[in-house]
């Protein structure tokens, strides 16, 4: 399975992205600039974290306009695993990907340090290698991550099981304790936490290894026909 | 040529940290009176005369980029600038 890591101006957890695919996942992964005009040659897309256009604006309010955006959007009505985390989820909320918007974290702090997270939907193409509500930790790095969206959204999402992950403690304020949610189709999950950080034990922990893997599992059953 | 002032603000429905930590930060300075501070933004636009009507580009900015309608609303007053 092939992946493309969007690096936008001011990425700055590309490199662990590219890492954990590469080295922890041994999958095939690249760097795509944010001006590239086709992304047909990759199976799924990684948008990472940092603080893509300096955060101008808005978070992600920039980047979602940028050239490589528009070839993201057609990969994700085509159905590829599109994964965004934080401000690769900020990206996809402002581009409507995903439904709802960030608000600065409750305590107006940025928050660096581990979170333990509940997997509230395991059948999806990104947490079907968890089990049902199995707690994972993973680690989060935002200043910008308390989740919103207004009721009738708020509805949409349990009625379709969009929401994957939650915190066990509120770090930032988030609605519902939402950590990551996906779209209505489940190719597209935004997630704050990092699970990119989370390959190895050395880093202090693998818990984010299984979503990856999770992703290559459903890719494989899909499009290797078995020998 | 037009000079444009958009102030973007959260929605009333959305809480705003920032703007609770000042109103705590005044109402502590003893400004008892000052009950709410709701924080925004606010940008200058000068835009061309062009074919197009001027208030239809200014809502159209503001709704793709310069406001998130999600969270915030905005406002705008559309001034004629004389040129010298």
């Amino acid at each position: 399975m092939k992946f493309a890591v969007i690096v936008f101006p001011g990425s700055n957890c590309d490199v662990d992205m590219y890492h954990a695919i590469k080295d922890e996942l041994g999958e095939e992964v690249e760097y795509v600039w944010h001006d590239t005009e086709n992304l047909d040659q990759y199976d799924g897309i990684l948008l990472p974290g940092g603080f893509s256009y300096g955060d101008y604006l808005r978070t992600g309010a920039i980047a979602r306009f940028s050239k490589v955006m528009q070839e993201v959007v057609k990969a994700a009505k085509a159905g590829k695993p599109v994964l965004g985390v934080c401000n690769g989820f900020q990206i996809l909320l402002e581009s409507g990907l995903l439904p709802g918007a960030m608000r600065r974290n409750e305590s107006l702090k940025f928050i660096c340090r581990p979170t333990q997270l509940k997997v509230v939907n395991n059948e999806t193409m990104f947490s079907s290698a968890y089990g049902d509500g199995e707690r994972i930790q993973i680690p989060i790095a935002h200043g910008e991550g308390n989740y919103y969206c207004d009721e009738e959204t708020l509805e949409r999402l349990k009625a379709n099981n969009q929401i994957v992950f939650t915190y066990e403690n509120n770090p930032n304020g988030s609605l519902e304790n939402i950590a990551g949610v996906v779209n209505e189709q489940g190719n597209v999950l935004g997630m704050m936490p990092h699970p990119e950080r989370a390959v190895d034990e050395l880093l202090g922990g693998a818990d984010g290894l299984k979503l990856f893997q999770s992703i290559v599992k459903q890719w494989r059953e899909a499009n290797v026909v078995k020998a | 040529m037009f000079k444009v002032k958009v102030y973007v603000t959260l929605r009333e429905s959305v809480l705003d940290p920032q703007g609770a930590a000042v109103t705590h930060s005044l109402q502590s300075l003893s400004y008892h009176e000052v009950t709410d501070v709701r924080i925004g933004k606010y940008m200058e636009l000068t835009i061309e005369k062009s074919d197009r009507d001027v208030e239809e580009v200014v809502k159209e900015v503001c709704d793709r980029l310069l406001a998130n309608p999600v969270i915030e609303d905005y406002r705008y007053e559309i001034e004629e600038a004389v040129a010298q």
